[in-house]
């Protein structure tokens, strides 16, 4: 089976975020980027999909050109190749803009002889959280779409280029794991917590420097972001609660233990 | 959560390894009343000894960090926290082994067993590395792993049992009061402490506190990239934290160390990536800690390639993951060395920076030592931080120099090896005559400096054998046989040198002779127009200086001393004036000085000037003004060379016209431009001129260098009673001058020592003095008067005899050498008739 | 008017989150209406209803587009219609067919589009159905859609981004805007009762919209002791070098025992050999997010610290008051691992009886 995933770069953020000067962007500049961890996950279930079905994976990424380094992570820990399509200023781009533009491109590539059985994309982006990225992208490319997947077994007729075969995918859902069996080609936008994502082993960065990068220009953005700007909430200081000191605090944390309701009985 | 005292004797700020280490001496010493401040909690904090990777080599070229690197080790020990690994540093080329060859010189040198060992000795001990990358290795069984924040940790509690110290973590200085030019307070995010001394040893951020105060402590954040691999099955099997040694695979500038199941790989061979102290991230905006930044992985992909070569088995295995990396932050300091002690611009403003784990104990107990009695045991004048001339404070240059030097924590650093980045900041009023005389510049405290001239290249046929030349690459790196020839020039005839760059001070005011008086060994009650050279002593009767003082006028004292350490000087003369009555200009700027040299200078000079050059009529050891045309030249009759001649000073302005004149009237007598070669090396070393930094630091005294007049003066100044003590004692070591008796290597190439080599006995045994130091070269260089390799090096009492029979080492081969001074007596004209005629 | 999709659990009741959804709507119905264009006379068109009163606008409502309308698929209460009145909505509309039953995003969104307003707003819960749900309805509304809404006022949406570490302001132009609402934006809040006429329809469900059904639906078992063990725990007890040694964990695993957690361990640990890495909670490690994590002995590197982020309520048991652990923890007590960890065992094991 053949899995395009589709990811983006984004700021690594752990705490504290300041804005630029702007105020309509975070400022990153002594700040790392990343993936989203959904993301990870959709690129773990991907590698691991395509060695069960001798298939292969192409990761691409709507972004500026330092955005070939979250291709090159992905190809670090399994991925083929990529797909740069490079765009100066992501954040000028709206939810439509960007499926619109993965859809072009799914299309030039089937049209040069890559097509893809299946497209993976994280549930929603860390930064942005917009969740509808992979809908809109279903919906322009007339493939079924499911969110939320957070495992996939491959079904019966696989490796089959641009369209059949069957994929058995599991997501939470409010009752249970709910299981869906889907025709490809589809569109599943993954959730963490069903695949732990690889680090990257040394041989595998070394294949990443010199991974094939097939690179698109990204069009003038169409319906554009609707931001106006970005807000920062007042500081919080969470102050510790003292339960005492030594064993005669034991009864103060149960205490605590059985408000949460962990404590098995 | 409890407030923060109100006052403190001392405010140290950091709680990493050297501020932990120091608090810990600080209490070991006396000192109560202590408050510790660190921004981020403990006992971690955030800072780069959290990050450290921990390793110690104790051999290191400089003999000031190997001191402090073999104190910390001790300390490391006592606390319990050092496990002993052994390291390799591989080589791959062939070059590199000539460098741990030269590292093998620094080890016995120092005295730390070391062994070269071939690729087949290293695998026996690290069998997951591919030998047939390698052709040897530079094995050093010592070599070991600490816990620097267990070890701080300790060192902080043993400070808080004493009831000597209230540590304030989470804590941050948001501001600094100095009143008349002394650290009054300290604010913070918890309140104000009143303190007259705040000592700055928080690392990246060190700058940024300092500057709060008005002063600079001129370092820089630097990434050192490093990663962390596993689960290795190799090194499960293991149990434990380290149970093979680590090694540094030289030629690629990075280091592999086990680290339980994982191997960690840290690099220094990426571009260098500097980072603004201002702009390191808080606490709370920092991924991991603010000293750990976002990995970059395209710097570290050549690396990762390499140390697959290195380690294949361990590394190519898919199942090995890159599970940590960083661009770890650390302290880089134009020069290299750490930054200690009280700053030179603001008072009680103490820092001790740019500090590797390596070193912090050792550091911590020196800056201890120093605070309470003004002296460490260990000498640490290569630190500190008055050192640094104005330009060398800069972001500029710290960023310049840093960015330059970063390449070269693992580099093949020749001793002679010159700048690149931010050279002609100062220039000399000669500076455009002597480019046209090809002069090559060597770069010392900002001042470009003719090392030689390339316009003397004739003299080399001219003076043939004499010259010495040599064949070897790295003898003849950043020398030239040009060098040796103008030398003899200078000799025979003349030579006129370029001396800019002096470090020049006044002393005057009512009570400037007392001033002087009190702080110089030296009679300072002299005549007016008297030149007198002297050393300045420490209180324990070490060197801090030696320099020379011109009296000018009954109220006015000129000192002379050298550019690298003139900044050092000024603060020790400020710092040692009376409370009224004298004061202290820098006068560096303001005067230019050309060195007139050799038995043609009075020629020369009698030929521009009217007033009365003779022997007896301008005695040696006399300076006054002279007129030489329309110029006012206050010329002193001294010499550092050995040969007949003048100091000649002018200002600034006037030294071009000076030159010339200078050159006109030479032309007839065979006058040569000399370079600093000359000045600094070839003619010192025949004379047996000693050299601070060199042969005189604080260690040894003034009876050990030879330097003994036959009596004291009877006033008192530093380090006279230490001083009176040594001249009863016998000498615990001896300077003495060697020549060099064979300088044929085993492949029949002439081989010349540089200096930092072993001196063994005849027959190859260590020879160790009584300071318990092993004996090394401590100066090397040509002597072209006579035809030979002079070495400088303090032996042990009973081998300073004449014509003692000696080893010296270079590059793992033995050359005889012949003790052929056992003082200061000089190899050539011994009786100092040059001079006196 | 603005559309709310309301979930319902199995026993009928409506979820909190839609609950809240409802109070959103109704609490800033002007700021949604002014967002959007004024709602046109005419009712939506594209369904079929099943009763000739479906166009009258319901009585004692002022203003047309200030109306807040529920949407409940599948099966509807009384319990529920009884909850919605006194939520305050104005309609419910009852949306339930046989090939609804087994969740289909796209048939289910098909259904929410056939009575969307044309002008206005359809929200629902941020949770990941309502998420879904709304995404489908966008598209196939040509909306455009923002999720996880906080607050509305005339200058636009805020909604969080970043984790919930900023908020984004904008303006969603067109006529219909689609939203979800973070859960917890608001509280849900009773008003006075009204009747809310209750619609049904008949509903016409491509079999295109159904290609994504759910088949079947399994009760998760809960996992052993491996990685996932960990990450999916809902109290993890970790220990860190504090421990001692290789036999120090005697305390922290009869505790993960009585919490049915999972243990996790700091990178010294597993450094030193005492327990394997899949134990490993960190950078390095696994990161978790239990409903609580009893940190014991652990200092706090910022490694991992790192991997805790998600815990809900973070405890620490440690000797230093002054430790990363302990600033950052809910609740700490300071003392020995071993003593405290002991003790709070012996108390749990004397309240079981």
């Amino acid at each position: 089976m053949d899995i395009l995933v589709c990811i983006k770069r984004i700021p690594d953020i752990s705490g504290q975020v300041t804005l630029d000067a702007s105020d309509t962007d975070i400022d990153d500049s002594s700040l790392g980027h990343t993936t989203s961890a959904h993301e990870e996950c959709a690129v773990e279930l991907a590698i691991q999909t395509a060695a069960a079905t001798d298939g292969t994976v192409t990761v691409l990424t709507v972004g500026p050109a330092e955005a070939v380094e979250q291709l090159r992570a992905a190809v670090a820990v399994g991925a083929n190749d990529g797909i740069l399509i490079e765009a100066e200023d992501p954040g000028a781009f709206g939810a439509e803009d960007i499926a619109q533009i993965i859809g072009d491109v799914i299309r030039d590539r089937a049209e040069q002889g890559q097509s893809f059985d299946l497209v993976l994309l994280g549930n929603d982006a860390a930064d942005t959280g917009d969740f509808q990225v992979g809908i809109r992208l279903a919906y322009d490319l007339e493939y079924p779409v499911l969110t939320g997947i957070q495992t996939l077994t491959s079904g019966g007729d696989s490796a089959g280029s641009g369209g059949s075969g069957t994929i058995e995918a599991r997501g939470i859902g409010p009752t249970g794991t709910e299981v869906f069996a889907l025709e490809l080609p589809a569109v599943i936008a993954v959730q963490e917590g069903g695949v732990d994502p690889r680090y990257p082993s040394i041989t595998g960065r070394m294949k990443a420097k010199k991974a094939r990068i097939a690179e698109y220009e990204a069009p003038e953005p169409g319906t554009g972001n609707p931001r106006i700007g970005l807000e920062l909430p007042p500081e919080k200081t969470s102050e510790v609660t003292i339960l005492g000191e030594g064993p005669d605090a034991a009864g103060a944390l149960v205490d605590v233990l059985e408000e949460i309701g962990v404590i098995r009985s | 959560m409890a407030s923060i005292p109100t006052q403190a004797s001392v405010v140290v700020v950091g709680a990493g390894i050297v501020g932990n280490s120091l608090v810990h001496h600080l209490a070991e010493l006396g000192w109560r009343d202590m408050v510790q401040v660190d921004k981020g909690p403990l006992p971690n904090p955030g800072g780069s000894t959290g990050h450290a990777s921990n390793f110690i080599f104790p051999v290191d070229h400089s003999r000031e960090i190997t001191d402090l690197t073999l104190d910390s080790v001790r300390q490391y020990k006592e606390l319990g926290v050092f496990t002993q690994s052994g390291g390799f540093e591989v080589a791959r080329t062939q070059e590199r082994m000539q460098e741990l060859r030269r590292r093998m010189a620094s080890a016995k040198a120092w005295g730390i067993e070391s062994h070269l060992v071939t690729p087949e000795e290293v695998v026996e001990k690290v069998p997951f590395l591919d030998p047939s990358v390698i052709v040897g290795a530079f094995w050093t069984p010592t070599v070991g792993v600490v816990d620097s924040v267990g070890a701080g940790t300790m060192m902080r509690e043993s400070a808080q049992a004493k009831g000597a110290l209230t540590v304030s973590p989470n804590t941050e200085v948001t501001g600094i009061d100095v009143e008349n030019g002394a650290i009054a307070r300290v604010h913070t995010t918890k309140g104000v402490i009143e303190t007259d001394k705040i000592l700055i040893a928080c690392g990246v951020w060190s700058p940024r506190i300092a500057a709060m105060a008005g002063a600079a402590i001129p370092l820089t954040p630097a990434v050192h990239q490093m990663i962390s691999v596993g689960p290795v099955p190799q090194l499960a099997e293991q149990t434990g934290e380290i149970s093979f040694p680590i090694v540094r695979d030289m030629d690629t500038f990075c280091y592999e160390r086990q680290h339980g199941s994982d191997v960690e790989i840290g690099s220094y061979a990426h571009r260098a990536i500097l980072h603004e102290p201002d702009e390191i991230p808080s606490i709370e905006a920092a991924k991991l800690s603010p000293t750990e930044m976002p990995f970059t992985d395209d710097d570290f992909d050549p690396q990762l390639e390499q140390a697959l070569e290195l380690m294949p088995d361990v590394l190519s295995n898919p199942d090995v993951e890159i599970r940590y990396a960083i661009n770890g932050l650390l302290s880089l300091t134009p020069d290299g060395a750490p930054i200690l002690g009280e700053s030179p611009e603001v008072k009680g403003l103490w820092s001790a920076a740019a500090v590797w784990v390596k070193e912090g104990p050792g550091v911590g107990r020196a800056v201890a030592e120093w605070m309470t009695n003004g002296l460490p045991e260990i000498d640490v004048q290569g630190a500190d931080i008055a050192r640094f001339h104005p330009h060398q404070r800069t972001r500029e240059h710290v960023k310049a120099r840093t960015s330059e030097a970063f390449i070269k924590t693992y580099g093949i650093v020749h001793p002679g090896e010159q700048w690149t980045s931010d050279r002609n900041v100062r220039l000399s009023p000669m500076h455009e005559r002597e480019k046209e005389l090809g002069a090559v510049f060597f770069e010392v405290a900002g001042w470009e400096r003719p090392q030689w001239y390339e316009s003397n290249a004739p003299l080399l046929e001219e003076f043939g054998e004499r010259v010495m030349d040599r064949t070897a690459e790295w003898d003849s790196r950043w020398w030239s046989p040009i060098t040796n020839a103008e030398h003899l020039a200078m000799r025979e005839r003349a030579g006129l040198v370029d001396l800019s760059s002096f470090v020049i001070f006044d002393v005057f005011g009512p009570a400037a002779l007392d001033a002087v008086q009190s702080i110089v060994l030296a009679q300072m009650d002299v005549g007016i127009g008297r030149v007198v050279y002297t050393p300045v002593l420490d209180e324990a009767g070490g060197f801090r200086s030696d320099l020379t003082i011109m009296r000018l006028a009954h109220d006015r004292f000129r000192v002379v001393t050298g550019a690298a350490h003139g900044m050092v000087d000024v603060k020790w003369f400020t710092d040692r004036l009376p409370e009224t009555g004298a004061q202290i200009a820098d006068l560096t700027s303001s005067w230019t000085t050309i060195g007139l040299w050799g038995p043609r200078a009075r020629d020369i000079l009698s030929q521009v000037t009217k007033a009365d050059v003779s022997h007896e009529g301008f005695k040696f050891g006399t300076a006054r003004t002279i007129e030489i045309g329309s110029l006012t030249v206050l010329a002193s009759r001294i010499s550092y060379v050995g040969d007949l001649g003048w100091e000649l000073y002018v200002p600034m302005e006037s030294g071009l016209r000076l030159w010339d004149v200078l050159t006109v009237a030479g032309r007839e007598h065979g006058l040569v431009p000399v370079g600093l070669g000359v000045y600094g090396t070839t003619g010192r070393i025949e004379k047996g001129y000693r050299a601070f930094g060199a042969e005189l630091d604080s260690e040894r005294s003034v009876i050990e260098v030879g330097m003994a007049r036959p009596k004291v003066k009877s006033q008192n100044f530093v380090g006279r009673e230490a001083h009176l003590r040594h001249r009863e004692e016998e000498p615990k070591t001896v300077l003495c001058s060697l020549t060099v008796d064979d300088h044929t290597s085993s492949s029949g190439e002439k081989r010349y020592m540089l200096g930092g080599e072993p001196i063994l006995s005849k027959d190859g045994g260590p020879l160790v003095d009584g300071h318990g130091r092993h004996s090394w070269v401590t100066s090397a260089g040509s002597a072209p008067s006579l035809g030979k390799h002079v070495l400088m090096a303090f032996l042990p009492p009973v081998e300073a005899v004449l014509g003692n029979q000696l080893t010296v080492v270079y590059m793992e081969e033995s050359y005889p050498v012949t003790v052929a001074a056992i003082d200061a007596t000089p190899l050539f004209d011994p009786d100092n008739e040059s001079i006196r005629r | 008017m603005t559309l709310v999709f309301v979930e319902t659990d199995e026993t009928g009741q409506v979820v909190l989150t839609s609950a809240e959804a409802v109070t959103f709507a109704r609490t800033n119905a002007e700021a949604l209406t002014a967002l959007a264009a004024p709602l046109p006379a005419e009712q939506p068109s594209g369904h079929s209803a099943t009763q000739g009163e479906v166009a009258q606008r319901p009585e004692g409502c002022s203003d047309e587009s200030l109306r807040v309308e529920a949407a409940v698929i599948g099966a509807l209460t009384e319990a529920a219609t009884n909850q919605l009145a006194a939520l305050g909505v104005d309609r419910i509309h009852h949306l339930e067919h046989p090939d609804l039953e087994a969740y289909s995003a796209a048939a289910w969104a098909q259904a929410l589009v056939d009575i969307a307003p044309e002008t206005g707003t359809v929200l629902a819960s941020g949770t990941p159905r309502g998420m879904e749900l709304m995404a489908h309805v966008a598209v196939r509304t040509g909306a455009r859609m923002a999720a996880n809404v906080v607050a509305a006022d005339e200058g636009g949406l805020l909604r969080q981004v970043l984790g919930g570490t900023a908020f984004e302001r904008l303006v969603l132009d067109g006529d219909l805007q689609v939203l979800t609402i973070a859960g917890h934006a608001c509280t849900p809040e009773e008003t006075t009762a009204t009747s809310p006429e209750v619609l049904d329809y008949e509903l016409d469900i491509a079999a295109d919209d159904l290609r994504t059904r759910v088949v079947r639906t399994e009760v998760q078992a809960v996992d052993g002791n491996d990685t996932s063990g960990l990450t999916q725990a809902r109290a993890v007890v970790g220990a860190g070098r504090g421990v001692g040694s290789e036999n120090g964990f005697g305390e922290v695993l009869e505790l993960v025992d009585h919490l049915g957690g999972a243990l996790g361990v700091s990178r010294v640990v597993t450094g030193l050999g005492w327990r394997p890495h899949a134990e490993q909670v960190g950078q390095t490690g696994s990161r978790i997010s239990p409903d609580v994590y009893i940190a014991c002995g652990i200092s706090g590197a910022i490694q991992h610290m790192a991997g805790i982020e998600g815990a809900k309520t973070l405890i620490a048991i440690n000797t230093d008051e002054e430790s990363t652990m302990v600033q950052r923890a809910d609740y700490a007590i300071i003392g020995d691992l071993h003593e405290v960890v002991g003790a709070v065992n012996e108390e749990i094991r004397s309240r079981r009886g």
